[in-house]
C-alpha cells in the first residue's frame, strides 16, 4: 500500500508542475503596473518650468477638467513621435494638457517645445526625475488620463493613434 | 530534540535580519533591496540608469525627511507594487516560499534518522 | 551560403542517424553477447556529422555570411575575428549546437573509454542518451534552426552585443557545457543501470570519472562566468542570484552531492536508490534550466531568446524525459537488501549523508526561489522578486553546521578509533572563535552571527590546513578540495566585510575628498577604434598613507547595436582589487563615478580553482593508489 502512495504521489506533482510552468509560459514578462493599491493622484510639490515658483499637487490639477498628464524629455526619441497627438488635444475644451519634463536640461527642453510646438498648459520641471517616480512612472514617454484628482488610465510608451482615439472617446 | 534544531533555526533566522547593514550603510542597503524596474535582473544599487539613479536621489531624500528603512520599502510598494522589492515579505502569499526550504530539510532529517533506527533494530 | 546547406543537411543527417542507432543497439541488445561494431562506426560518424555542422556555422561566422539568420542577428563586419568565432555559440541555435557537440563527444567517449561493463549495459546507455539527442536534433531543426536562410542578403549584420565581447565569455560556456551537458552521461548511464539492476560498486567505480569529469568542467564554468561577471558588468559584484546563475548553480549542487555519494556507493552497496535519483535529478536540473532561460519564462540580465513556442518544446521535452525516468526508477529499480551492518554512528557515511541533507537543502532553497516566481504569478497573477536577501538569510545560518560537519566529518572514523591526540580539534575550534572575534569586531557591528560564521568557516580552514601538512590520509583530493572550499567562503565573508566604497559625481578637473581618500579626475582622452569610439577617464587615487595610484576607467560608445557600455579599471593585488567605473549621467556633464575597494578577490577566484583542482587530482588517481 505504501509503496503504491509514493508514485502515485509523485505523479501528482509531476502533472500540476507541469500545468503550472504551461500556464507559467502563456504570461507575459513585461511589467504591467496594475498594483498601486489606490489611484488617487499622488501629492507632490514640483517647480514650473518657465515662472519657477513652486506649486502642489492640489492646485496643479484644480479643475474639474480632465487632464492628460505627459512625462516628457528632449533627448526621449519616441516622445518627439508622441508629440502630434498631444498637440491634437491642446485645442480641446474638455481636457488640459499638462507635462512633467523629466530630468531634463531647461534649454534643450525649450528648445524642444519650439521646434514642435507647446501643447502643455502647465509644465513641472523634475531634474531630478523623483517627481515622475512619485507618480509610479519609470521612464519617457509615460501619459496618464486624469479627472477629479483620480487615474483614470495610465499608457506606458508613447500615444499613437490608437490610444489617442481612446482618450477622445472617454473624454466625451 | 527537532524542537531545539527549530528553535535553533528560527533564532538564526531572526538574528539575521540584522546581519547586513551597519548604520552609515543603510542607503545602500536599500538600494540593494530594490529592484531597478528599466533593467532586466539588476537592483537600483547596481544599475546606472536613469530610472536607477532618480530612486537613488529621491532615497536620499526620504532618508533625510526621516523615514525609516521599512516605511521607505512601504512607499515604494505603494508605487510599483511588490515587484520591485528583492525581499519578498512574509505574508500569505509568500509563506509557502520561506517555509519550504525549512519544511524540507526537517523531512529530510527525519528520513535519516528513521532509516537509521531501523538499520540499527 | 553553401556552408549554410552543408551545416543544416548535416544535421538532418545526424538525427538520421540516432534512429539507427537506436534500431542497431535494440537488435544487438536482442541478439548477441558482442558489440555490432557498425554502432561504434555510427556513433563517431554522428558525432563527425555535428562537428561539420558546427564547423560550418563558425565558417559562416568568420566570413560574414548574413545571407545566413543567425549570422545576421548576432554579428558583424567589424567584429574582431576572435568574437566572431565565439559568436557562433554566443547566441540560442548556436549553443544549442553545442549542446548537441558535447552529447555526441560524450558517448562517443563513453564507448570508446568502457572497457569492463557489460554489452547490455553500453547499449542501453546509449539508447538513453540517444533518446536525448534525438529530442536536440528536433528541436534544433524544428525551432531552432542555425542555418535558416534570409534573403536578400543584408549588406551588414546586427552585431553582436559588445558586453558578451570578453575572453572569458567566449570560453565560458564551452567550458561550461561540458559539464552542464556532460551530466547527460550520468542520467543515461543510470538509467540503463537501473534498468539492468547494475546500480552496484563496479558501476559506481566506473561511473566515478564521468561524475568527476563532469564536475570539475561545470566548477570552472560557473566561475568563468563569475570572473567575467566581475570584469565586465561594473558593478564590481560576481554572484546576483539571477536566475541564469541559479540555473548553472542547481546542477552544482545535485552534482556535488552525487560525487559524495558514489564514494560511499564504491565501497559499500548501500544508497543505490538514492544515487539513482541524484544521477536523474542533475541532467533533469540542467535540462530545466535550459527551459527556464530559453523560453521567456524568466525575466533576468542573460536570458536568450524569448520565444514561448520553444519554451513548449523543451517543456514537453524535459517532462518526457523525466517521466521515462521516473518511471524506469519505480518499476524497474529492486532495493538493495538491508544491510544490518550498515551504518554506525560516527562514521565516514554518516558524514557524507549530513552533508548530502545540507546539500538537498540549499538546492531546494535555490530550486524555490527561482521557480516560485513563476507558480504563484500563474496561480495569483501576482509578482513578486526575489533576490539576494531571500537567499541569504536561508543559506547563511545553515552555512555554519554544515561548515562544521565539513570539518569534523572526514575525521569521524579516526575518531571513534583511537584516543589518540585529538586535542587539536577543541584547540583550533577555540583559535578560530577567537581569531574571528577580533577581526570582524574592528570592522563590523553585526558581532554575533559574523563572528559565528567567521570561525566556522576558520575552523574548517584550519583543519584542512593541518591535515595537509600531517599527510594524515592519502586523500588529498578531498583534502584540497575542502580546504578550496574553505578559503572560498572566508574570502566571500571578508570581502563582504571589509569592502568600501565611494560614489559621487565628479567633472573633468574636480577631485572628492573624505577622510580616508582623495579621488582626482585628472583627465580626458578620446580615441576612435576599430568598431567603438573610446572615451578614457584618468584619475588619481590616493590613500591615507600616501600612496598614489592611477586608473583609468574607459566608455565605450558601439555603433553597431548602439549601445554604451562602461569598462571598469581593476587594479587586482594579493589583498585587495581597487575598482573604479565611470558612467555616463544624461544630459549632464559631470560622470558618475565609483569606486570601490574590495579585499580578497583573488583569493575568491584562486579558491575555486584549488577546489577544481582536488576533483582533478580525484580523476587522474589510479586505482590501485586508493
Amino acid at each position: 500500500m505504501k509503496n503504491k502512495l509514493l508514485p502515485i504521489f509523485i505523479a501528482s506533482i509531476f502533472i500540476i508542475v507541469f500545468i503550472l510552468f504551461y500556464k507559467g509560459l502563456q504570461n507575459t514578462n513585461i511589467y504591467t503596473p496594475e498594483t498601486k493599491t489606490s489611484n488617487k493622484i499622488p501629492s507632490f510639490k514640483g517647480d514650473l518650468f518657465y515662472s519657477d515658483e513652486t506649486i502642489n499637487s492640489l492646485n496643479f490639477f484644480n479643475s474639474d477638467k480632465f487632464y492628460l498628464l505627459n512625462v516628457w524629455s528632449s533627448w526621449c526619441v519616441p516622445c518627439r513621435k508622441e508629440h502630434t497627438f498631444l498637440m491634437n488635444f491642446k485645442e480641446s475644451k474638455k481636457i488640459e494638457v499638462v507635462g512633467i519634463n523629466y530630468k531634463d536640461k531647461k534649454i534643450n527642453a525649450a528648445n524642444f517645445l519650439i521646434e514642435l510646438g507647446n501643447p502643455y498648459k502647465k509644465i513641472i520641471f523634475d531634474q531630478d526625475g523623483i517627481i515622475a517616480i512619485e507618480w509610479g512612472a519609470y521612464g519617457v514617454p509615460e501619459t496618464f488620463l486624469i479627472k477629479d484628482r483620480v487615474i483614470i488610465k495610465r499608457y506606458i510608451g508613447p500615444l499613437d493613434e490608437k490610444t489617442a482615439k481612446e482618450i477622445k472617446s472617454i473624454i466625451k | 530534540m527537532k524542537i531545539f534544531k527549530l528553535f535553533f533555526v528560527i533564532y538564526l533566522i531572526s538574528s539575521f535580519n540584522h546581519l547586513e547593514a551597519s548604520d552609515d550603510d543603510v542607503k545602500s542597503k536599500i538600494t540593494k533591496n530594490l529592484r531597478c524596474l528599466v533593467c532586466q535582473g539588476q537592483s537600483v544599487y547596481d544599475s546606472d540608469s536613469q530610472f536607477a539613479n532618480s530612486m537613488k536621489v529621491l532615497i536620499d531624500k526620504k532618508l533625510e525627511e526621516g523615514f525609516t528603512e521599512i516605511q521607505i520599502y512601504d512607499y515604494f510598494r505603494e508605487r510599483y507594487g511588490e515587484w520591485i522589492l528583492y525581499d519578498p515579505k512574509l505574508n500569505k502569499n509568500t509563506y509557502v516560499m520561506w517555509l519550504l526550504p525549512i519544511l524540507i530539510f526537517l523531512i529530510g532529517g527525519a528520513i535519516i534518522i528513521r532509516n537509521l533506527i531501523l538499520k540499527k533494530n | 551560403m553553401l556552408y549554410s546547406s552543408i551545416g543544416y543537411y548535416a544535421l538532418v543527417l545526424g538525427l538520421g542517424i540516432s534512429l539507427i542507432l537506436v534500431y542497431f543497439s535494440i537488435k544487438n541488445f536482442q541478439n548477441s553477447s558482442t558489440l555490432n561494431t557498425k554502432i561504434l562506426s555510427f556513433t563517431f560518424l554522428q558525432f563527425f556529422l555535428v562537428v561539420i555542422s558546427f564547423v560550418c556555422l563558425i565558417i559562416s561566422f568568420v566570413l560574414s555570411d548574413f545571407s545566413n539568420e543567425t549570422v545576421f542577428n548576432n554579428s558583424h563586419t567589424t567584429k574582431p575575428l576572435f568574437y566572431k568565432i565565439a559568436g557562433t555559440w554566443g547566441n540560442h541555435e548556436g549553443s544549442l549546437l553545442l549542446w548537441l557537440l558535447v552529447l555526441t563527444l560524450f558517448i562517443l567517449i563513453f564507448f570508446l573509454k568502457t572497457k569492463n561493463q557489460p554489452l547490455k549495459y553500453k547499449l542501453l546507455t546509449l539508447i538513453f542518451q540517444q533518446i536525448i539527442i534525438i529530442g536536440f536534433f528536433l528541436f534544433l531543426i524544428q525551432t531552432s534552426n542555425p542555418f535558416n536562410f534570409i534573403f536578400p542578403t543584408p549588406e551588414e549584420g546586427m552585431g553582436l552585443n559588445p558586453i558578451l565581447q570578453d575572453p572569458a565569455l567566449a570560453i565560458h560556456p564551452p567550458i561550461l557545457y561540458l559539464g552542464y551537458v556532460g551530466s547527460s552521461i550520468i542520467f543515461s548511464s543510470a538509467l540503463a543501470a537501473t534498468y539492468l539492476n547494475l546500480v552496484s560498486k563496479v558501476w559506481a567505480s566506473h561511473i566515478k570519472k564521468w561524475i568527476i569529469a563532469s564536475w570539475v568542467f561545470l566548477t570552472l564554468g560557473i566561475l568563468l562566468g563569475s570572473i567575467w561577471a566581475y570584469y565586465e558588468l561594473g558593478w564590481g559584484g560576481f554572484w546576483f542570484w539571477d536566475p541564469v546563475e541559479n540555473v548553472s548553480l542547481m546542477p552544482w549542487l545535485a552534482l556535488t552531492t552525487l560525487l559524495h555519494c558514489i564514494i560511499v556507493l564504491e565501497k559499500k552497496q548501500v544508497l543505490t536508490s538514492w544515487v539513482i535519483i541524484l544521477s536523474i535529478s542533475t541532467f533533469t536540473l540542467s535540462m530545466c534550466g535550459t527551459f527556464l532561460v530559453r523560453s521567456g519564462i524568466l525575466n533576468s540580465v542573460h536570458t536568450f531568446a524569448n520565444d514561448p513556442e520553444r519554451g513548449l518544446f523543451i517543456l514537453v521535452f524535459l517532462f518526457s524525459l523525466i517521466f521515462i525516468s521516473l518511471f524506469i526508477f519505480f518499476f524497474f529499480h529492486k532495493s538493495s537488501p538491508n544491510n544490518s551492518n550498515s551504518f554506525f554512528w560516527l562514521s565516514k557515511e554518516i558524514s557524507i549523508i549530513i552533508n548530502n541533507w545540507f546539500m538537498m537543502y540549499f538546492l531546494s532553497v535555490v530550486l524555490i526561489g527561482t521557480i516560485y516566481p513563476i507558480f504563484l504569478e500563474v496561480l495569483s497573477s501576482q509578482k513578486i522578486s526575489v533576490g539576494p536577501p531571500f537567499y541569504h538569510k536561508l543559506i547563511i545560518p545553515f552555512l555554519i553546521p554544515f561548515l562544521m560537519a565539513m570539518a569534523i566529518g572526514p575525521k569521524l572514523k579516526w575518531i571513534k578509533s583511537n584516543i589518540v591526540d585529538k586535542s587539536y580539534l577543541a584547540l583550533f575550534f577555540a583559535i578560530s572563535i577567537v581569531l574571528s572575534f577580533l577581526i570582524v569586531k574592528k570592522f563590523s557591528t553585526n558581532l554575533l552571527i559574523n563572528t559565528i560564521l567567521v570561525s566556522s568557516a576558520l575552523y574548517l580552514f584550519f583543519m584542512t590546513l593541518r591535515d595537509f601538512f600531517i599527510r594524515k590520509y592519502s586523500n588529498i583530493s578531498q583534502n584540497i578540495a575542502h580546504f578550496g572550499f574553505s578559503l572560498l567562503i572566508l574570502s566571500i565573508l571578508l570581502n563582504n566585510l571589509f569592502s568600501s566604497e565611494i560614489i559621487t559625481n565628479l567633472k573633468v578637473g574636480e577631485t572628492f575628498t573624505s577622510s580616508k581618500t582623495k579621488i582626482v579626475f585628472k583627465s580626458i582622452n578620446q580615441k576612435q577604434e576599430k568598431n567603438y569610439k573610446s572615451i578614457i577617464a584618468n584619475f588619481s587615487i590616493e590613500n591615507i598613507n600616501e600612496k598614489i595610484e592611477d586608473l583609468s576607467p574607459e566608455l565605450r560608445i558601439y555603433n553597431q547595436p548602439n549601445i554604451v557600455t562602461s569598462e571598469a579599471d581593476i587594479k587586482t593585488t594579493l589583498l585587495l582589487d581597487k575598482f573604479i567605473v565611470i558612467n555616463i549621467v544624461q544630459n549632464q556633464d559631470y560622470f558618475n563615478v565609483r569606486y570601490q575597494v574590495k579585499p580578497f578577490m583573488l583569493w575568491i577566484w584562486i579558491s575555486v580553482i584549488l577546489i577544481s583542482f582536488g576533483g582533478l587530482l580525484s580523476f587522474f588517481k589510479r586505482e590501485h593508489e586508493k
